[in-house]
């Protein structure tokens, strides 16, 4: 008899996670399904793990507010593994086999290039929530990152006129956004009368640590009498060491600025920060900048994760404004059909967590405000400049030979890469 | 001699089985595809075709592994170098014929050398946009760094690990190198946003279900044509120089002459792979030289059953199926689940998955010799 | 600055009887009229009241004007600002506050008088900022303040500090300092920077007895002084119109740069000496494993990852005592990282003795379970290791050499690492029974050595090693669960470049690999260099297919 139960019961408890899968199954009709693509483990997990939490937590606080259109929202999450070709591969996973009605996701460069043909192919929806090298504007994607003239130029523009830098070294890891930003930067720089002979040019493989000759050199090159600044595309990884050599041998924020373009909160927080006080970051973001809204989402955010400790970042602020986009544009269509989702959205806004509005422009590219900040000890920034207004995303670059020419209107001209010299629109995949 | 080489590759069981399972999957998966209408619960989708002759890529690639390892003893820890340059000859090839459809728009030039300002195309650039010579460069390119190298190796005799690690710096510094945008192969990025081939356009399911058929035909025979060089008087000098090379080598075998033969074509091998993997995946970029995903084949190989081209083939499939399937379902701790499959297939399946059918099939016919004594 | 913090700085310039009224906004485009206001201030404690609400350029001006008043008595409040403890407090007083402001109250200070005033709670004081800018400003006035310290060390300093920003203020400083100077060191470094300064003078005498003067300085602001001299003006002729000068600038700006170059050499064998010495603690544990016992450990990289999370573990239990706890996560990590390793050793690896290779399918499954755990427990998030005060900045021997403590003590804690493992093997009955086994185990076997225990012990032993080899690395670079994979093949390099199963051809192989690649990096880049010295291992290993050190005897053919 006992044993019967036992029998019973264990029948039960087996098919109960069956019959649980089965209700989910047929609850899925009912919902809009949000696919988070964003590597979990390998290299850029530790950058992009934050950024599905950020999803999921603005996935969470729709649901809680009813959903969109009376549906609740499902979060589909997978791992492409910082693995390129397994990105394209669950892109396709998402789109076709689990029919999500939007993707948040990609970090690096290379993943979204290999995202980017199944997204067009399929018609997905995807947000791209990092700052990156710009020459890109797909129908199906929208940047919510920075392009380089929402980062990289201001940044420059202030060394110059409020620091008075006269002699520059690009610092960057060898990979196309490094490479495009400083091929714009050299080409800005010497538009604004600085000699060639001033502009020092160097790449590092990724993950480098080993840095000691490369900080020797550009102390060399830093004491030549001239205000010198490093103007760093360093990635990820690789900045530890490089901040920790700076700081051994001595080189301090008073002397040769470092302004970096991939440091932020999060890096931050796995750093001793004792040597880098000082120190400058451009971002469109900060988590020290005290507005209602930014308190409000920091809060939130902390509560979602439960952890007091954790720090937010620029890419987690162009996830939200990403989604929070994509919700307006839902509601505003009616359906979360991608055709119909990608004709709303430009000119829809949304306010920045830090003043201000970032509003979609005909290109796929956001308008954002442009922040200085000085490193504190805390890892924390103290905001030493900003831009007035915001700054609307250039998706080509009109300092680079190839690509001054083209433009991008997807309202107007229907078209991403727009020739305007020979009127011809080139490269889409539709 | 026609016969009994038919006989030879039709003689394993578990050859014919996979010939089996090879053509079922080539004959019906396009089938289902094409011919079965979306919705129908038979309907094979083309995110699955595309899945599929992924795997058949990787089962390519993990008999030209298994055929170095498993038959000769050379354990590679770098037949990704093989596999990635025979990917980027193909990319190359794509990127030619994006042509003027970039988005520069530049006749000539591929888009990443546009926008780095490159002036002209790099030499190693030219002809790349003939399929035919693509296709050559494929194997030529390949084949004679796997000869270079195994020249040298194998008549220093360099074995064992010895031999493992440099071939594992070999693809080290493929990966480094190709990593400098200097290079001219895209850098990090790759080469990415292909087109079409051969003028047929690559998003068409009819272009998709066509390279599952080349991947599945090209394993079909790499898998005959290691069979046979396997069952040939080859063969058996291969596994002797795997089992007691100096012996081998007192006996008068030129026992480097037979490793660098098996070893080169290997390579070609690895190569066709890569090459066929490149316009289903989309993408081919420096990380496939990663020295990690090298080990990982090895690892294909050895789940699967080391020593067993079909074993080596159903490893890659198992593995990368895992694969697929835990990075979905468990994102979060698939990796225990991968790591947790590696240490229990080499702790308790010593030959792999192939061995364990192996002993359940003794077992079963013993049980049944047992019954029939008994009875 | 908002409207009405703005509007709150007019307030307060009210207050001050109209002598303050600046934003940092406006002091740079309406400077003219109200900067003066600032120099009429005379009243310390009034300047310092106006700091809290100052911008940044104005907290200059107020730093300046606190100097010209108060004199050195400035220099604590001034200091305090630069380390950013000056805090003001809830009653709008400006207070400086001692040691980490991170406990519930704080003691306060007076900052002219360095009168206690009791505490407040941290929460309620408000730090007052700065910038570079104004840090280098700071630096600059306290140098000035600093020249007349009793301490000639903090003179030294000063005056170096003066050196780098030689304004006619600064020179004026320096020259009333020059008579008064005991110290001979200071006084010789004061008057490099008089003959820097008298580089500018009309007389080509005075020119000329400066150049000569400077001849062997290696300092940054010498020779860029002296380049300036000799340097074009743009029209073909040479800034220096005097040809004696010129002449004897040339040679000194040629002995200049022959030291230069020396002393860049010997920086760069010191660059390539400690990467040589990461590489050698990174691979001896593996030479360990790999070497003696035959076992491809890839999960070697996780057990460093291991050793680095300790420092970082060990850090957080003890966060006051942050050299104490980095000392301590040695021997902790060599605990947590041995244990770690017999475990692997008793649950797989003795099952696969004798397959080698499948060891390394097994320890390649381990490693990346041992990430995902690292992962799960620690977060994907690197983690922050502080580095200990003694092991920050660097030795510096001259103006054109200095050696980064923390490289110097590595390439020290490698030495030692690599003297105790000698030691244990050559010296204890532990290492005997190790080599025993590693030569022929079914002898040692016979003599009554029991290899299991062995074979758990030296995996160990290995394992441990490279625990504390994490705990350097965690000094050098990122503690994240990627830690491993980013040494792991370097690691095996090396050791196969050595010699499988010598760990002095561990360290030779190590330290080359280090050098030629520091030595490569100037000419070719850090990639090429890279790449350059792993063809040159593939090539190495085909004249010498057994490593630098190969083992002799049977037991090497196994």
């Amino acid at each position: 008899m006992e044993r019967r139960n036992f029998i019973r019961s264990a029948i039960t408890m087996a098919a109960a996670p069956l019959l649980l899968g089965l209700s989910l199954s047929a609850q899925a009709a009912d919902t809009i399904k949000v696919g988070v693509l964003h590597s979990l483990s390998g290299t850029m997990a530790i950058s992009e793990t934050t950024l599905k939490d950020t999803v999921l937590m603005m996935i969470d606080e729709q649901n809680k507010k009813g959903g969109i259109l009376g549906k609740k929202l499902e979060p589909v999450v997978v791992d492409p593994a910082s693995n390129w070709p397994l990105f394209a591969e669950k892109a396709r996973e998402l789109l076709a086999k689990d029919h999500v009605d939007v993707i948040f996701g990609c970090w690096t460069s290379v993943s979204r290039k290999s995202v980017l043909p199944v997204v067009e192919e399929l018609n997905g929806l995807l947000f791209y929530p990092v700052q990156y090298e710009g020459e890109e504007s797909s129908r199906n994607v929208f940047y919510t990152g920075a392009a380089p003239n929402q980062q990289a130029i201001p940044a420059v523009d202030y060394l110059m006129k409020d620091v008075g830098v006269k002699r520059w070294v690009l610092e960057g890891t060898d990979y196309v956004y490094p490479r495009t930003t400083n091929k714009i930067l050299e080409a800005y720089l010497k538009a604004k009368g600085v000699a060639a002979s001033d502009i020092m040019i160097n790449y590092t493989p990724f993950g480098f640590s080993d840095w000691q000759s490369e900080v020797s050199k550009i102390k060399t090159f830093g004491s030549a009498g001239k205000k010198t600044a490093v103007v760093s595309t360093i990635n990820g990884d690789a900045n530890v060491p490089f901040y920790k050599e700076l700081g051994n041998q001595k080189i301090s924020a008073e002397d040769i600025p470092v302004v970096a373009f991939s440091v932020g909160e999060e890096e931050l927080a796995g750093l001793d920060t004792k040597p880098l006080v000082g120190h400058l970051a451009a971002w469109n973001y900060f988590e020290s900048i005290d507005t209602p809204a930014n308190k409000a989402a920091i809060a939130q955010w902390h509560k979602f994760i439960k952890n007091d400790k954790r720090t937010f970042n620029d890419p987690m602020e162009a996830t939200v404004i990403g989604f929070k986009l994509w919700v307006k544009a839902v509601e505003k269509a009616g359906t979360t059909d991608t055709t119909k989702v990608i004709d709303t959205l430009p000119g829809l806004e949304t306010p920045n967590l830090t003043g201000g509005v970032a509003k979609v422009l005909p290109n796929h590219h956001i308008t954002k405000p442009v922040y200085i900040g000085e490193v504190r000890d805390d890892g924390q920034f103290d905001v030493v400049w900003k831009t007035k207004s915001e700054v609307p995303g250039d998706a080509w670059s009109d300092f680079l030979p190839g690509s001054k020419d083209i433009e991008a209107d997807w309202v107007t001209l229907k078209c991403g890469n727009y020739n305007k010299t020979t009127k011809k629109c080139s490269g889409q995949n539709f | 001699m026609n016969h009994s080489l038919l006989r030879l590759l039709w003689a394993e069981r578990g050859s014919r089985a996979f010939y089996i399972v090879l053509l079922l999957a080539a004959v019906f998966v396009p089938l289902l595809n094409l011919g079965v209408a979306d919705g129908s619960a038979l309907h094979v989708p083309t995110y699955t075709v595309a899945l599929l002759g992924k795997y058949m890529c990787y089962a390519l690639l993990a008999i030209a592994v298994d055929l170095v390892w498993g038959y000769c003893g050379i354990l590679s820890l770098g037949h990704t170098a093989f596999f990635a340059l025979g990917g980027y000859a193909m990319g190359m090839y794509l990127m030619r014929q994006i042509g003027a459809r970039g988005v520069y728009g530049d006749a000539l030039l591929p888009d990443f050398m546009v926008f780095l300002n490159w002036k002209e195309l790099p030499w190693f650039w030219h002809g790349m946009d003939m399929f035919w010579f693509a296709m050559l460069m494929m194997l030529f390119v390949p084949g004679l760094l796997a000869y270079a190298f195994g020249w040298f190796a194998f008549r220093s005799r360099v074995t064992g690990v010895y031999l493992s690690i440099i071939t594992q710096a070999l693809t080290y510094a493929l990966l480094l190198a190709f990593f400098r945008n200097e290079m001219g192969f895209g850098g990090n990025n790759g080469l990415t946003d292909f087109k079409d081939l051969l003028g047929f356009d690559l998003q068409s399911s009819g272009v998709r279900i066509a390279l599952f058929l080349a991947s599945a035909i090209a394993l079909g025979l790499a898998y005959a044509a290691c069979r046979a060089v396997i069952a040939s008087r080859l063969g058996r000098v291969i596994e002797a120089v795997r089992d007691a090379e100096s012996r081998a080598r007192f006996i008068g075998y030129r026992v480097e002459n037979v490793k660098l033969w098996v070893w080169v074509f290997s390579a070609l091998l690895a190569a066709v792979a890569g090459a066929l993997y490149v316009p289903q995946v989309g993408i081919i970029n420096p990380s496939e030289f990663a020295p990690i995903n090298a080990i990982e084949i090895v690892v294909w190989v050895a789940v699967g059953g080391r020593g067993t081209l079909y074993g080596a083939a159903l490893g890659a499939l198992l593995v990368n199926y895992a694969k697929t399937y835990f990075t979905a379902a468990l994102p979060e701790v698939w990796l225990f689940a991968l790591g947790g499959l590696f240490v229990g297939v080499t702790l308790f399946l010593p030959k792999g998955i192939v061995g364990l059918i192996a002993q359940w099939q003794t077992r079963l016919t013993k049980a049944a010799s047992l019954k029939e004594a008994s009875a | 600055m908002t409207a009405s913090s703005k509007f709150r700085t007019i307030l307060r310039a009210g207050a001050l009887g109209l002598a303050l009224c600046v934003g940092p906004a406006a002091a740079q485009d309406e400077s003219p009229a109200e900067a003066p206001a600032i120099s009429e201030i005379h009243d310390p404690a009034t300047l310092l009241a106006a700091l809290p609400d100052a911008g940044y350029a104005d907290k200059q001006a107020i730093a300046e004007q606190l100097v010209q008043s108060a004199g050195a008595q400035a220099g604590p409040a001034l200091r305090a600002l630069l380390e950013g403890r000056l805090y003001s407090d809830a009653n709008q007083r400006v207070v400086v506050v001692d040691g980490e402001g991170e406990g519930e109250t704080v003691a306060l200070r007076d900052p002219l008088s360095g009168a206690a005033l009791g505490s407040a709670a941290s929460a309620a004081l408000t730090k007052i900022g700065s910038n570079n800018k104004l840090r280098k400003a700071l630096k600059g006035l306290l140098a000035r303040l600093d020249l007349a310290d009793a301490d000639p060390d903090k003179r030294l300093a000063a005056v170096n500090e003066a050196l780098r920003n030689l304004d006619a203020p600064a020179i004026a400083a320096l020259r009333a300092r020059r008579d008064a100077e005991t110290d001979s060191k200071v006084r010789d470094a004061i008057d490099v920077g008089l003959a820097v300064a008298d580089l500018a003078s009309d007389s080509a005498d005075t020119r000329l007895a400066a150049v000569q003067r400077l001849s062997g300085e290696l300092s940054p602001d010498v020779y860029n002084a002296l380049q300036s001299l000799v340097a074009d003006d743009g029209s073909g002729k040479r800034r220096e119109p005097d040809e004696r000068v010129l002449m004897a600038a040339d040679a000194a700006i040629h002995r200049i740069d022959n030291q230069r170059a020396l002393y860049g050499g010997v920086e760069t064998l010191f660059f390539g000496l400690s990467l040589g010495s990461v590489l050698v603690l990174s691979a001896i544990g593996l030479a360990i494993t790999f070497g003696v016992m035959g076992v491809i450990n890839m999960a070697h990289g996780e057990l460093m990852m291991l050793g680095a999370y300790t420092a970082y573990v060990m850090q957080q239990l003890m966060p006051q005592h942050i050299t104490a706890a980095t000392l301590l996560a040695i021997p902790m990590a060599f605990i947590v990282a041995g244990a770690a390793g017999i475990a692997i050793e008793r649950g797989i690896v003795r099952f696969l003795y004798g397959r080698p290779l499948e060891t390394l399918l097994a320890t390649f499954g381990l490693s990346l379970v041992l990430q995902q755990l690292v992962r799960s427990v620690f977060s994907p998030l690197n983690r922050s290791v502080s580095t200990p005060e003694f092991m920050s900045g660097s030795l510096v021997i001259n103006d054109a050499l200095s050696l980064t403590w923390n490289r110097l003590y590595i390439v020290f804690f490698m030495l030692l690492v690599f003297l105790a493992l000698q030691l244990v093997l050559k010296r204890t009955s532990l290492g005997l029974k190790v080599r025993a086994v590693s030569q022929n185990r079914a002898m040692a076997r016979a003599m009554g050595v029991r290899s299991e225990w062995i074979d758990a012990a030296t995996f160990g032993l290995g394992s441990g090693v490279a625990g504390v080899a994490g705990v350097a690395l965690s000094q050098l670079t990122n503690v994240g669960p990627n830690l491993g994979q980013s040494y792991i093949i370097d690691s095996f390099m090396v050791v196969v470049f050595g010699g499988v199963g010598s760990l002095w051809g561990t360290l030779i192989s190590g330290m080359s690999l280090g050098v030629v690649s520091k030595l490569l990096e100037p000419h070719t880049g850090a990639v090429m260099a890279k790449i350059l010295v792993l063809v040159f291992l593939i090539l190495f290993i085909q004249r010498r297919p057994r490593g630098l050190f190969p083992q002799k005897g049977r037991a090497a053919e196994g």
